[in-house]
């Protein structure tokens, strides 16, 4: 037992300062961590609390009462044909995107930085002008009277003016405008990430251009793509003024309901309701997407 | 395989930058060949042109007889290791290795099996399945090896391959690619702008410069027998000292000078090559020829030999070693002047050109 003892304070070197050590530690991590209370602060209250505000009026109705009704309403037919609509245009506005969008990243990609970032502006040039100017300036563009069907009818090219917007086609043709840039930016930040020094070892290795672009540069790519394609569908869920105004009623988009519910029947319940479903299946997509491309994308050769 | 090459008047220019001077080189059946040099000198982009990356702007390259300038580089056969490896990052080891046999429709059971012996043969059989980035440098640099012979190549192209490895990795690295360039007898043609690594590994060295081939020979006579100051300098812990051309030979600070090739002095102002392992701290004969004075400007004990930096007439300075144990007489003092001895069939002179 004293030998014990006396083996422990024989040891004592091995733990100077130890506690005093331990102190600092402590005391420093917590004013490391009290650096993120700014952010913490406003995260919890702008998105947080709002959200389970949200969350907490959609299980109450107009007159105050707690009701599961804002759910169930959300199985008649009206609903589901939206919900089923606001998918239809997601998913085509994003594959319109993705056709449209990829070229361009690879083209950015394969220029010198310096090229890149001339025509990169291009890209982003939409972003500086309002969603409401642009989408008036398509709807100028699109009309009956508008420059395209004038002059195609002025040409003699077509006899009666096409009906180019106030239906599917002009909202789709208004929102990929607008999204286009968000499905470039990340895939062009992948894509720039691959080395060009990979394309000259697949030739190397004896494969066509081709081959090279389809077996190495396309699936390294796909991470980026993926990231615009999920950046691309949500913002689609949810968006309101270019479907609103180019749609001309034919089109039914779910955020265009919640207005409704809002603005002509004063519903919050009914609304808050929507969002909160609106939200789920976005972040279930996300998932969902994240899912796949990890799993396929780097498992492609296996 | 082992191609014959034939690389004839190659020139490229990038605007008013020349990269390739009218070069011409032969590569024997498979002969390992370095191409040397500093950077910028065109090594690289000589290299390019054999893997069809760069097309000059004339020059013929034919392969066992055949033009090889008018192939896309996919259709070439060669096999590159690459600098930074290159290796596909979406890809385990065994498919990295596979790809090319994939690319020429080899079976499945097949190309596994090629795919694990070229692995075996550089040690990386029991990593097939990892991916690539789980690899560490080294590892990388034998997958990158791997598939770049696992297709039978009739030739195997390295740029500057090693160099991103550390000092002991590289020098351990440097054995095995003789040792597989021995047993495959692959014509190689490797690019580097480390003197040692090209000695320790090339049948030939072609040292370029300015996008010219200076000098081409074995690796002994490129050291032994520099064709020019810039050779001497490039190759070896070269100093120079100016020698003189005087009326019975070439005279060092007024001493006589006796070189290999008897005492046949030049008529011109030349260099004399000096290495520190050819130095002597003894001998000679008596009329004070080949001698070099010199001051001991610093004596450090390093455990396996003493270094002793010397002060060469012209200032420079040089770095010796001598063992511990060596016979023959106590190390100088710090400060102490010295004469060095330089034998004849070491007395190399040079001129500034060719």
């Amino acid at each position: 037992m004293t030998m014990a003892i006396d083996l422990k304070g024989g040891a004592a070197p091995a733990t100077l300062n130890e506690r005093l050590l331990k102190r600092h530690d402590r005391r420093e991590r917590t004013a490391l961590s009290l650096l993120t209370a700014p952010g913490a602060l406003l995260i919890l209250v702008v998105l947080i609390l709002p959200i389970g505000w949200l969350f907490w009026l959609s299980f109450f109705d107009a007159s105050g009462e707690p009701t599961l009704a804002n759910y169930a309403r959300m199985l008649r037919p009206v609903y589901v044909k939206t919900f089923i609509s606001t998918f239809q245009v997601a998913g085509l506005v994003t594959a319109a995107c993705v056709l449209l969008g990829y070229p361009v990243a690879y083209l950015l990609s394969q220029l010198s930085e310096r090229t890149a970032g001339i025509l990169m502006i291009f890209v982003i040039l939409p972003f500086w002008t309002s969603v409401l100017v642009r989408t008036y300036a398509w709807l100028v563009i699109l009309q009956r009277t508008g420059l395209i069907n004038t002059w195609l009818t002025g040409a003699g090219i077509i006899e009666e003016p096409m009906p180019l917007v106030h239906n599917l086609l002009g909202t789709v043709i208004g929102m990929v405008h607008v999204m286009l840039p968000f499905l470039i930016l990340p895939l062009y930040a992948s894509m720039r990430a691959i080395d060009p020094v990979l394309m000259r070892a697949a030739a190397n290795c004896g494969a066509t251009p081709a081959q090279a672009f389809r077996q190495v540069f396309l699936p390294l790519s796909l991470p980026g793509l993926a990231a615009g394609i999920g950046l691309v569908f949500v913002l689609c869920l949810g968006f309101f003024v270019t479907p609103a105004l180019l749609g001309g009623g034919r089109v039914a988009m779910w955020a265009m309901q919640i207005a409704d519910n809002i603005a002509v029947y004063g519903n919050w319940g009914a609304a808050s309701a929507l969002g909160v479903v609106l939200l789920a299946v976005t972040a279930l997509i996300l998932v969902v997407l994240r899912r796949i491309f990890k799993v396929d994308t780097f498992g492609g050769a296996r | 395989m082992r191609s014959k090459v034939a690389i004839q008047k190659i020139s490229k220019a990038y605007g008013a930058f020349i990269a390739l001077d009218d070069v011409s080189l032969d590569i024997n059946p498979g002969e390992f060949l370095t191409l040397l040099g500093p950077s910028g000198s065109g090594k690289t982009t000589l290299l390019n042109v054999l893997a069809g990356f760069v097309r000059p702007d004339s020059g013929s390259v034919t392969v066992d007889g055949t033009e090889f300038l008018t192939l896309p580089p996919h259709r070439r056969n060669l096999g590159m290791v690459f600098q930074n490896y290159a290796l596909f990052p979406h890809m385990s080891v065994r498919s990295n290795v596979g790809y090319p046999l994939r690319l020429r429709g080899v079976p499945k059971a097949e190309l596994d099996r090629r795919a694990g012996e070229a692995l075996d043969l550089v040690q990386m059989g029991h990593l097939a399945d990892r991916g690539v980035h789980e690899l560490s440098g080294g590892q990388r640099q034998r997958v990158a090896l791997a598939r770049a012979i696992v297709f039978e190549p009739s030739m195997l192209l390295m740029d500057e391959p090693l160099s991103a490895l550390d000092k002991k990795l590289r020098e351990h690295m440097q054995l095995e690619l003789k040792r597989l360039h021995q047993r495959l007898g692959t014509t190689t043609v490797y690019v580097t702008h480390d003197q040692r690594e090209a000695l320790t590994l090339s049948d030939r060295i072609a040292l370029i410069n300015g996008g010219k081939v200076v000098q081409l020979g074995t690796p002994d006579e490129i050291y032994d027998r520099p064709r020019n100051k810039f050779v001497a300098d490039f190759i070896g812990e070269t100093r120079f000292l100016p020698v003189e051309p005087g009326a019975s030979g070439p005279l060092l600070y007024g001493r006589a000078l006796k070189t290999r090739d008897g005492a046949a002095g030049r008529n011109e102002k030349s260099w004399l090559v000096v290495r520190p392992e050819r130095l002597r701290w003894r001998g000679g004969d008596d009329d004070g020829s080949n001698r070099i004075d010199a001051e001991a400007t610093d004596v450090i004990y390093q455990g396996d030999s003493y270094l002793i930096t010397v002060r060469l007439p012209d200032g420079a300075e040089i770095d010796l070693r001598r063992s511990p144990d060596m016979a023959g007489g106590r190390l100088p003092d710090r400060g102490e002047g010295i004469r060095l001895w330089l034998a004849p069939e070491h007395t190399i002179l040079v001129t500034d050109h060719a």
